[in-house]
């Protein structure tokens, strides 16, 4: 049952070029990154898209379960993406559904790349995704924040991941579209990216779409993904220097009970 | 849970990579070219639709199911289509009996969005009583030999057999629904059809084997409709890939699919 009625829009653009949620074609949506926020996890982040509200913790490397998993070379990256039963309008069913189980396999793939995973063989890294509120995106805001989880754990990483999705509204290549944008526009493009090394790590595609048109949305995307990286730079800045700040109060602390 | 099952040896790995660099492969053919494709339409008498599907080595078998259920409430006057595939233990000695895995899943949720997204369906035309009653197609692909490129061999698959569905005509009466002994074609108005390429080292190829498909960095398969537009796209595996790999596979994507659409045997067959 829908208790809160959410108002479908007649039109997803309005005549003045302007998206549902106010935004012009090519903006982001307001984004919140926190590094470190849970207490028991290696390596944690939070991130706020739009409505999005998601958790990611990483735990690891650890010990592997069952051991027969245990690869000789590496570790094994695995990742767990789902959707909380009250972050979509009709209540989700907490066992994981087919898409729940494909998006883990390509936010995984996304992830993998960044990853000196050839540093900890025998081990497992686990990534736990919570999707708390879902606003259209979540793969992508996902991906985002595990990258963060993943840099805060302290695992070795070639470069960070950014993602976002570019959408067809009315006809419009949109950046970062939002749940109604998802459900009632043409076309939706997840990407994510390692920005410094400009190497593609995730590309999935629905709607239909000129070669053009592609070309288009890409490149938005690619853009899109720059600006995130910037926001997750900050964020991590924003951590080690609460770390270092943490640190020169423990040091302080310890110097008067001396 | 993935599976731990993508190990080379190193001989083969070396001898893939360094064929690719001189635009070779191991069993002859040119970095863009498929293996053979034969498609046959209604094998299984029993199935509304059917086809089986060999490239190079690897076969599958694509069967449709026809059913009256009732439709969603968020689309109450349109058909109901679902894709599944299955990966059984006779395809290779890495798969194993149970439930879907992620590579199943996946595989199947891909080809599902191909066929959604080109609207190859017209699933207003499956609608029977609106709100209560329509034909719901069950589209299950079975792997039965897994040497490559299930994706392509798949939506091949899938497509013909859709194309392959007879379904009864229906008569309204009194709100019942009564099946009338006249048969007609399923409803198809697109012919989607994918391409899926394999990146070893910083080389593309198309219509990856077995040995190819353990040894590349990524996967990627674009979905191409008549028209030359993209309706799906899914890059898999834990390499990357460059903005100019993605722009070369569409351009070799737009020829391939044409030439595969070529040949899915159309109209009446023995299904």
């Amino acid at each position: 049952m829908k208790f809160i009625k959410h108002e479908i829009p007649q039109k997803l653009i309005t005549e003045d070029g302007l998206r549902t949620d106010g935004r012009r074609f090519h903006e982001l949506r307001p984004i919140k990154l926190e590094v470190g926020i849970l207490k028991r996890a290696d390596g944690s982040a939070y991130i706020e898209q739009g409505r999005n509200k998601i958790m990611v913790a990483v735990y690891g490397p650890r010990e592997l379960h069952p051991r027969h998993l245990a690869l000789p070379d590496k570790a094994l990256l695995r990742c767990f993406y789902r959707m909380a039963s009250f972050s979509v309008e009709d209540r989700k069913s907490p066992a994981p559904s087919r898409r729940e189980i494909e998006l883990s396999k390509v936010i995984r793939e996304a992830l993998e790349p960044a990853i000196f995973l050839e540093r900890f063989p025998k081990t497992a890294i686990d990534v736990f995704i919570e999707v708390l509120q879902a606003d259209g995106g979540t793969r992508c805001a996902s991906i985002t924040s595990a990258a963060l989880a993943l840099a805060d754990a302290g695992i070795p990483m070639r470069d960070l991941v950014s993602a976002v999705a570019v959408g067809k509204v009315d006809g419009h290549i949109v950046l970062d579209i939002n749940d109604l944008e998802d459900k009632y526009g043409e076309g939706d493009m997840p990407t994510a990216m390692m920005p410094r090394k400009k190497e593609v790590t995730l590309i999935q595609l629905d709607g239909q779409w000129s070669i053009e048109e592609f070309k288009q949305g890409f490149e938005l995307a690619l853009k899109g993904c720059e600006q995130i990286y910037q926001l997750q730079r900050e964020a991590l800045k924003k951590r080690y220097i609460e770390i270092r700040e943490q640190a020169a109060k423990e040091m302080g602390e310890n110097a008067e009970n001396t | 849970m993935q599976k731990i099952h993508k190990i080379a040896s190193e001989i083969e790995k070396d001898s893939i990579i360094s064929l690719a660099e001189k635009g070779k492969r191991l069993d002859g053919r040119g970095l863009e070219d498929f293996r053979e494709v034969t498609i046959e339409a209604g094998v299984i008498e029993k199935a509304e639709g059917s086809a089986y599907v060999t490239l190079g080595d690897t076969k599958i078998m694509a069967g449709v199911k026809l059913e009256i259920g009732e439709p969603f409430p968020d689309t109450p006057d349109k058909g109901v289509f679902t894709v599944n595939a299955e990966f059984v233990p006779l395809a290779s000695p890495v798969f194993e009996p149970g439930p879907p895995d992620e590579d199943a899943i996946e595989l199947a949720r891909v080809i599902d969005r191909g066929i959604r997204e080109s609207e190859a369906i017209d699933l207003e035309k499956l609608c029977i009583i609106p709100g209560e009653k329509v034909w719901i197609a069950f589209i299950d692909i079975y792997i039965l030999d897994h040497a490559g490129n299930l994706f392509d061999a798949s939506t091949l698959g899938s497509i013909t057999a859709l194309l392959n569905t007879k379904m009864p005509e229906v008569k309204v009466e009194n709100g019942e629904v009564k099946i009338l002994d006249k048969l007609v074609s399923f409803p198809i108005r697109k012919i989607p059809v994918s391409v899926t390429f394999a990146k070893i080292n910083d080389k593309l190829v198309v219509d990856p084997c077995i040995e190819e498909e353990h040894v590349m960095n990524a996967r990627l398969t674009i979905t191409m409709d008549e028209n030359d537009n993209i309706v799906a796209m899914q890059k898999g595996g834990a390499g990357t890939l460059k903005t100019e790999d993605i722009y070369k596979a569409i351009e070799i994507a737009k020829v391939k699919t044409k030439e595969l659409r070529e040949k899915i045997p159309r109209g009446v067959s023995n299904g």
